[in-house]
């Protein structure tokens, strides 16, 4: 538990919550990577997201907490589910949010990822929120912004508000994280949700498998703190959580697999493969899913997928990092 | 005008010679050196304690851009950050726009460097017309034009019958060929292929990639019995190819950059974009691999592979960076630091790879104080105190990640054909070297 229990965190503006304060207990005013977050930061955001779902069951889903802070959506590449969430989020916390969409191929003739973020800074925004093709783009963009910088996805690096919206699900089904098995399985080597996620549950005491192709292994994976295999089979023994990753159709011409086909042959989550998993293991997939690749339709609306409340709670869980962040007072 | 530079300590290993003494310069060469010299008529020059007196150091892989690229360096921009980086001579890749492929080029590359009159430019010619790897460039023509070597630099003769003919046919006229080392098919990448790379999300660049072509640029240097100069190794399975072709008598030689023995892949962790070069940072194991081979004989050179870029080119995401770094500014004082004060090499073996064995590999003149070799002088403060601030530095470019560093050693002075082009203003006492220049009617020293 973090420095705030559950019981203490208010929502600024609720009828009868205790008197609105704008704190935070995170250290950094970005959230470029789950590394830099320590163990009790991410309870807070976890136990401050508790918080934000119940706004979601009221019948006027609003509150005031970032009324009058101005959130900039740059996102460098095509999202609609992250996009979605992220809008949604700031919408309920009363943000003056708005998208702006670079289209790839402006950014190639056109004007730098800089050049376009101090054009915003002149206009004062509270956060940026950045998904971006290139790996370290968030961090190289809060080197020069006074806005805190949202890391919603660069290149092959993190996504670390999917990895906290993944910690968020797996702890609400299984009560805690730590000494749970949890195989992360499919393309590691593209994957940012792979590397979010590593951080995230190897802070948190799980033990992480990860399986892929030898192709899609990321080198030097005998310094991540896993236990990397080739086989699903061994790494779905006894999991209490199969996370799937999403491969990308054109994968085949690098050379990293044969077909799809094969792919799914080798490293499909069928149902048979799944019986090797504990009874009550949760199934999840950040999405968006190619069925019959990584995962058979029968075990994506099969009873232990949980694909649906990753999304339901991505809402809440980048409330909890919107409200941590941009409500810190010190840094306004 | 004669110029007697007295009681200097003098390092000139191609004379077997490490000892306090004399060098007399006549004009642009060397007229005599040894202890106790007669001094009619000559400006005497009383070489300041702690200084160093060796032959001009020869920088054997720079990219001057000029012609095309004149927004990120010029010959004469580039020249003048060798002579105060302490090098009197720089050997210039042909990836220029033109490439040098023809003697047009070249002659340009000369005449502008004649013009800047700084450090000696030697031009190294491409392999093929346009660097495309397709046909053989007119090497003949390349020579008699000033070229003293061909290499296609950042685009490697991927096809081994077109290597195997570039070697052969160029040392028919005695044309060292240069391989910039990397398998085409294994790059795409923007770092060393490993954990941190892995760990930053940053596509790898395997050091097998170096390591393959090596092995087979040796073989067929083997073959035809033609040498081959490795650009820039980086990996320790490519020093072992080197190393292996030595003890089978072919004539490989090879050359390591200052950044490669001294950084690693942990340098990427902020994505800092001048960081970013090829070959890649490499892990810790090569980087005290090229330490050993530079300790040991196995590498040949120091060289800096100078690549200036401009501000804004740098300035973007790290996946989008040009590749390169400036060197030209640095490289001796991290070399006096790194290598002479941490006791991997002695000033001795410094010198060899900084000029004698330059010299001797690209086949030209200097890398010695020899009776009648070009009075072409590196003077060395191996003591001094360099605080590396690109706002002072020559080169138009500011690419380095060396930027802030302190180190031990720098460069009191850098002369060439007899005349003093730089001076240290930090260096105690160095300011008598700009005294020979004031000496000298229509000379200025700075």
């Amino acid at each position: 538990m973090g420095p705030f229990d559950t019981s203490r965190v208010a929502v600024p503006g609720e009828p009868g919550a205790t008197p609105p304060k704008l704190r935070t207990g995170l250290r950094s005013r970005h959230l470029l990577s789950v590394g830099d977050l320590e163990g009790d930061e991410i309870s807070l955001i976890f136990d401050t997201a508790e918080a934000m779902k119940e706004i979601e069951l009221r019948p006027i889903k609003k509150v005031p907490a970032l009324r009058g802070k101005t959130i900039v959506n740059l996102f460098y590449e095509p999202s609609t589910r992250t996009r979605t969430s992220f809008e949604i989020a700031e919408k309920r916390l009363s943000a003056d949010s708005l998208n702006v969409a670079v289209a790839g191929s402006s950014m190639v003739k056109g004007e730098t990822l800089f050049d376009t973020a101090r054009n915003l800074e002149a206009m004062a925004p509270d956060m940026i929120v950045l998904r971006h093709q290139a790996s370290g783009a968030p961090f190289q963009l809060a080197s020069i912004c006074r806005a805190g910088v949202i890391n919603a996805g660069d290149g092959m690096h993190e996504h670390p508000t999917q990895a906290l919206l993944d910690g968020f699900t797996i702890r609400a089904h299984k009560g805690q994280i730590e000494g749970l098995k949890i195989a992360i399985v499919g393309d590691l080597l593209h994957s940012r949700v792979f590397r979010s996620n590593l951080l995230l549950l190897r802070a948190l005491g799980a033990e992480v498998w990860v399986c892929g192709p030898p192709t899609l292994i990321p080198p030097g994976i005998e310094r991540f703190g896993v236990t990397a295999t080739t086989r699903l089979d061994e790494a779905a023994e006894g999991a209490d959580v199969i996370m799937m990753l999403r491969i990308q159709r054109e994968r085949m011409l690098g050379h990293f697999v044969p077909s799809l086909r094969e792919y799914f042959m080798v490293y499909g989550l069928t149902v048979e493969r799944v019986e090797r998993a504990k009874p009550d293991v949760i199934i999840m997939h950040p999405g968006p899913m190619n069925r019959g690749v990584e995962i058979a339709s029968e075990v994506a609306d099969g009873p232990y997928s949980v694909m649906l409340d990753q999304v339901a709670n991505g809402v809440a869980v980048r409330m909890a990092v919107l409200y941590l962040l941009a409500g810190n007072p010190d840094e306004m | 005008m004669k110029i007697l530079l007295k009681g200097g300590r003098v390092v000139d290993p191609a004379a077997s010679r490490d000892t306090v003494c004399d060098v007399l310069i006549d004009g642009a060469v060397v007229e005599q050196v040894g202890s106790g010299l007669r001094t009619d008529g000559a400006a005497v020059v009383e070489v300041p304690p702690g200084c160093v007196v060796c032959p001009g150091f020869i920088d054997m892989h720079v990219h001057l851009r000029e012609p095309g690229q004149e927004h990120k360096e010029t010959i004469a921009t580039g020249t003048t950050a060798a002579v105060a980086g302490g090098f009197t001579s720089v050997a210039c890749m042909p990836n220029t726009q033109p490439v040098n492929d023809q003697a047009g080029t070249t002659e340009l590359i000369l005449a502008r460097a004649e013009a800047a009159g700084q450090a000696r430019v030697y031009p190294i010619g491409a392999v093929s017309r346009e660097s495309k790897g397709k046909q053989l460039a007119d090497f003949a023509e390349l020579r008699a034009a000033g070229c003293v070597a061909v290499s296609d630099d950042g685009q490697p003769v991927a096809d081994a019958l077109l290597m195997r003919r570039a070697l052969e046919y160029a040392s028919s006229f005695d044309m060292l060929l240069i391989d910039h080392c990397e398998d085409p098919a294994l790059r795409g990448g923007v770092a060393h292929e490993g954990y941190q790379a892995s760990a930053l999300g940053l596509r790898g660049l395997p050091g097998v990639a170096e390591e393959l072509i090596v092995e087979r640029d040796v073989t067929l240097a083997g073959l035809v019995g033609a040498p081959v100069h490795i650009a820039h190794i980086s990996v320790r399975g490519a020093l072992r190819a080197v190393r292996s072709g030595k003890e089978r008598n072919i004539p490989v030689t090879c050359e390591v950059t200052p950044h490669h023995f001294i950084l690693t892949d942990e340098m990427l962790k902020n994505y800092d974009t001048n960081a970013k070069m090829n070959p890649p940072l490499r892990e810790a194991a090569d980087r005290d691999a090229m330490l050993q081979g530079l300790a040991d004989g196995s590498v040949d050179a120091i060289a800096t592979d100078h690549a200036p870029h401009h501000y804004d080119e740098k300035a973007v995401e790290f996946d989008r960076a040009p590749f390169g770094i400036t060197g030209l500014e640095t490289a001796v004082a991290l070399s006096l630091d790194r290598l002479v004060q941490h006791d991997v090499v002695s000033l001795s073996r410094l010198v060899e790879l900084c000029s004698t064995n330059p010299a001797r590999i690209l086949g030209v003149a200097g890398g010695s104080l020899e009776v009648g070799s070009p009075a072409d002088l590196t003077v060395l403060a191996p003591d001094a105190r360099t605080i590396v601030d690109v706002k002072t530095m020559r080169s138009k470019a500011k690419n380095t990640p060396f930027d802030g560093w302190e180190l031990h050693g720098g460069v009191a002075a850098t002369i060439v054909s007899g005349r003093v082009l730089y001076v240290n203003d930090a260096v105690t006492g160095a300011e008598v070297f700009a005294s020979i220049g004031e000496s000298i009617p229509g000379e200025s020293a700075k």
